[in-house]
């Protein structure tokens, strides 16, 4: 997994390549701690993210809860793969997408 | 069918997802259906590795069995771990808002709504938990 962020100002985008589960979810984990004080748009782009478990679903889960406090989190790019995983959680409920 | 001994540790993950994506990969799994099964592997092995013999490490054994008419795939964990049957664990409530959502639970909630089939047996000292996926 490889991470690439832009920063204008309050708005923060991440793109994410590759695979979000039990090895790599504590690095996005980390990634987003370190850089979201402050951010009010959080943008993940996911055109590249091939797969993502349940660990990376934690990782989302926690970062739109520290989003809903501070602003707002938009997925970007989602793969109707990776979709049918966040039907089946209830995550497509909880986070947005475009 | 084919086997795999291995120590259950979550950094030989990558190996049993290379074990098992290479005998689903003979048999032209789509890539969809292949996700799917990752992530149920994923979600098997990580358990076993994190409880099964905490604070220990012990071994696990992953069986791949692929029948071709229909095209199914069958895997076996098999552990000499504490009994744990994960199916017995409560579904998440997945209707809650962010705020009031936990994450417990929401791995073998995944495995049990993407495999069509999964078993969990204790057998002489064994867990022995099997998925089931039909590969079209």
């Amino acid at each position: 997994m490889t991470i690439n962020k832009e920063a204008k100002g309050s708005k923060l985008t991440m793109a994410i390549e590759g695979r979000v589960d039990t090895t790599t979810a504590p690095e996005l984990d980390n990634q987003l701690k370190e850089s979201i004080e402050g951010v009010t748009d959080l943008i993940l782009d996911f055109t590249k993210v091939e797969y993502v478990s349940s660990a990376g679903l934690r990782v989302l889960l926690s970062a739109q809860k520290t989003m809903n406090k501070q602003g707002q989190m938009k997925l970007i790019g989602v793969s109707d793969d990776i979709k049918e995983i966040f039907d089946i959680t209830g995550f497509s409920e909880i986070l947005s997408f475009e | 069918m084919k086997e795999i001994d291995i120590t259950a540790v979550v950094e030989n993950l990558q190996t049993v997802l290379d074990f098992v994506d290479e005998q689903l990969e003979a048999k032209d799994c789509p890539l969809k259906i292949k996700m799917q099964i990752d992530m149920a592997v994923e979600e098997i092995f990580v358990n076993i590795s994190n409880y099964a013999y905490f604070p220990d490490v012990g071994p696990a054994t992953v069986r791949v069995s692929i029948s071709d008419q229909p095209p199914m795939v069958d895997i076996t964990f098999i552990d000499n771990g504490v009994p744990y049957d994960p199916l017995k664990r409560a579904d998440p409530d997945v209707s809650l808002p962010a705020e009031q959502r936990g994450i417990g639970g929401l791995g073998i909630f995944i495995v049990k709504k993407s495999m069509d089939d999964v078993k969990y047996e204790y057998r002489d000292g064994h867990n022995i938990l099997t998925l089931k996926k039909g590969l079209e």
